[in-house]
């Protein structure tokens, strides 16, 4: 019997003896799954393996920055089926900057934090017995498998002049529309009609369930603040992602049915697709990182051994970051020609978001002040988080200036500034989740040791990357070009330097899983101390296939901090 | 463990839970439609505030209104003129620039050529620079307003009558601004589907 399959439980019916656990047969388990553990799950490893794909195109960029000059794109533009010629390897540059944006977005934050996390630790932080809606749930799951199927497929079909859909993740028209002939961006625009599909369908689930399927007791302002954070994503992507599927139908219509929504030759406007685009991108990028948010609330008051402080303030700034998300969109777009007057409000507007954010980073740190802290591998990656976020929300406030970014737009300074709040927020937010649920959802220990070694080689890795990136931008290079003067030489080879050292410490991130699955101690329902108090933990690790089939019951004397059962 | 409530997932659940999701669902749908929604609105919101250099259409009595207001103050106009990259017309302005008086009703020529041996139908799109100039110039009549179709090497004049609301001179954001650049673009009318929704003025 394989000893990964054995961490997760899969074949347990020999011992089945609890009517809790009972299971049923492998294809009817994980193919037509009901239960939110097992979709959790095979979200998370469907976001793992995304992130592999997205981290690998990454690497080939990274790669051919190393120094001025094309020197792989030639090859690859061969090797995906195209031309030799100059103008399909820059083609092929467009395809993988656009696949990495979108891959990692729509396939691995989203499903990671929401669809993994989320339907893992919602239900049983509520203490609900699954989602509202089990079966939407696993058609949310397949829509977005089939989504990354057609984005891939889109690879290997023409896209203008060479394969794949090269408009980068925005894909403004009219590179999208007259700018790209062939079947790639149709392909691409469906892959996000399915994953937004399934996202909404899952932003439905998890409103439903919070809103319905609370244990007795278990108030809104004594949720735990991951599932407050995942209320709040999930009502913006239920507002957001229509907007964007009608943004991207549009596109359809244009490219293939004659409509001239973007188009000025029929009266159309290209301009008003970045506005739509944008009115979904920027709660997008909340929707990213709120449960990023919740998880690090979480995590920084178990391993301070005190509840986190300011509960109703962390819960409506997370509110209060989700409704002001929805009115800044124009940020992305200070050069399209907007008048002065406008891009003052979009600067102001802009900025009144770091009040919020200010309110969260203050109360992470005030929850550690005074504490009794513990450096557990869940801990460090949420310090790193705090620090890395900060860094990142820091240059997003320069960026925000209308003015100043009319100087910086579209350059590597804006590629530093949402690496630094994605790839390093977002990022460290779900390793600190995962290290943290990891014993709880397969019922092992991992390895404190190579936890902390995969932390600290991909802080070092991933600031190498991008702090260089911050003097790139500043000195004038742009985005999403492989060539370069040889000016810019130095930092990018740093850069390139900085994505080895991540890349390599992956391999102690996927060694631990490995270790921890075959070899990891048994884990207790709370490996973590007294500091973690939400239901999850009064739960055996991993907890029963079907959990609550008595609610739990929270009284009025429990805060919202606590909601262990007295006795305990 | 403490206490416990019975199992809550029945009927009345799955009742709360169709509500609270269809009424979820039902957001969606809504946001759905305002995407479509804003195609018309931003068309609107375009044409009524001047956004984006957008210029205004008035009748001859806003005209005579305006000209009552007229204080003597001059402006410079320039006129530009481009077509898209797949239409075979030559298309330029009669004079560079033009020196009006503000609120008094003037006239300014483009010539437009077709070098194709084929009928084209074209329409113009149009702005303004600097963008605040939008809501306060005005046109009367314009080219723009129709398509044109022009014979294979038909050369024809096409006027445009045009005014500068006197109101600019007292507003903040024009101050400085000494010329207004009228800009127009010839692309080729697509065949028969426009939506009318996409606002094809």
């Amino acid at each position: 019997m394989a000893t990964t399959a054995e961490g997760f439980d899969i074949h347990h019916d020999d011992h089945a003896h609890d009517h809790a656990d009972h299971k049923p047969g492998f294809f009817a388990r994980w193919f037509m799954s009901t239960n939110h553990k097992d979709i959790g799950t095979m979200y998370l490893i469907f976001a793992i393996i995304a992130g592999i794909v997205g981290g690998a195109i990454s690497g080939i960029m990274r790669l051919e920055l190393a120094e001025p000059g094309i020197q792989y794109l030639q090859w690859w533009a061969q090797f995906m089926g195209g031309g030799n010629d100059l103008n399909t390897a820059l083609h092929m540059w467009n395809v993988f900057i656009t696949a990495h944006g979108l891959i990692m977005v729509f396939f691995m934050v989203m499903p990671a934090m929401i669809g993994g996390f989320g339907n893992w630790f919602v239900p049983l932080m509520i203490g609900a017995p699954d989602m509202a809606f089990p079966r939407m749930n696993n058609v949310s799951f397949w829509l977005t498998v089939a989504g990354f199927f057609s984005l891939l497929f889109s690879l290997f079909v023409p896209g203008g002049s060479g394969p794949g859909a090269g408009t980068g993740w925005t894909v403004y028209a009219p590179l999208s529309t007259s700018g790209s002939v062939g079947p790639a961006v149709d392909f691409a625009i469906f892959s996000l009609h399915l994953s937004g599909a399934g996202s909404i369908l899952g932003a439905t689930n998890f409103i439903t369930t919070i809103f319905n399927m609370r244990a007795p007791g278990m108030t809104l302002h004594k949720m735990p603040l991951f599932v407050w954070s995942v209320l709040v994503t999930a009502f913006l992507l239920l507002l957001a992602l229509p907007v964007l599927a009608a943004a991207i139908t549009m596109l359809l219509t244009d490219r293939n049915f004659g409509t001239t929504f973007f188009d000025p030759a029929g009266g159309g406007d290209p301009v008003l697709y970045q506005h739509l685009f944008w009115f979904f991108g920027h709660p997008e990028v909340y929707i990213m990182i709120l449960p990023g948010f919740g998880m690090i609330s979480q995590i920084v008051a178990t391993f301070s051994r005190k509840p986190v402080f300011g509960y109703l303030g962390m819960a409506y700034a997370m509110v209060a970051i989700g409704v002001v998300g929805f009115i800044v969109w124009a940020h992305h777009m200070y050069t399209v020609g907007l008048d002065v007057n406008t891009k003052m409000y979009f600067t102001a507007a802009t900025m009144v978001i770091a009040v919020p954010t200010g309110v969260k980073i203050f109360s992470w740190i005030a929850t550690m002040w005074g504490g009794s802290l513990e450096f557990k591998s869940p801990m460090v990656w949420s310090l790193g988080f705090i620090f890395l976020f900060t860094v990142g929300g820091v240059t997003g406030v320069v960026l925000a200036n209308g003015g100043i970014d009319d100087n910086l737009h579209d350059t590597y300074y804006v590629v530093a500034h949402f690496h630094y709040v994605l790839s390093m927020g977002a990022v460290f937010s779900m390793f600190a989740g995962f290290y943290y649920w990891f014993p709880k959802m397969s019922g092992r220990m991992h390895s404190e040791l190579l936890s902390h070694i995969h932390f600290w080689t991909f802080f070092i890795g991933v600031n190498v990357i991008f702090f260089p990136q911050h003097f790139l931008g500043m000195q004038g290079m742009p985005r999403r070009y492989p060539d370069y003067p040889e000016a810019y030489t130095f930092w990018h080879e740093i850069s390139t330097y900085g994505y080895y050292i991540m890349a390599g410490s992956m391999i102690f991130f996927f060694v631990n899983i490995l270790y921890a699955l075959a070899a990891g101690k048994k884990a207790e329902a709370n490996p973590w101390g007294e500091g973690a108090t939400t239901l999850e933990w009064t739960l055996p690790s991993p907890p029963p296939y079907h959990q609550f089939e008595t609610l739990p019951v929270i009284t009025d004397s429990m805060d919202y901090h606590d909601h262990r059962p007295a006795t305990a | 463990m403490a206490s416990h409530a019975p199992l809550a997932h029945d009927a009345e659940t799955a009742r709360r839970n169709a509500r609270v999701g269809l009424m979820a669902f039902a957001g969606a749908l809504f946001m759905l439609g305002l995407g479509y929604a804003a195609v018309p609105l931003y068309e609107m919101f375009c044409r009524v505030t001047g956004f984006g250099g957008t210029t205004q259409v008035a009748s001859a009595s806003d005209a005579a209104r305006a000209e009552a207001l007229a204080s003597g103050e001059r402006i410079s106009i320039r006129f530009d003129a481009s077509t898209a990259s797949d239409m075979p017309w030559t298309f330029r302005p009669s004079q560079a620039t033009d020196t009006i008086t503000i609120g008094q009703r003037d006239i300014a020529t483009y010539v437009a050529r077709n070098n194709s041996p084929l009928p084209i139908t074209g329409t113009a799109t149009f702005n303004v620079e600097p963008e605040q100039a939008g809501k306060y110039f005005n046109k009367i009549q314009c080219f723009c307003f129709t398509e044109q179709t022009l014979a294979p090497g038909q050369e024809v004049t096409m006027p445009v009558l045009y005014y500068v609301d006197p109101a600019m001179l007292e507003d903040e954001n024009m101050k400085g601004v000494e010329q207004i650049t009228l800009s127009y673009t010839f692309h080729r009318t697509k065949d028969p589907v426009t939506l009318a929704s996409a606002g094809t003025d």
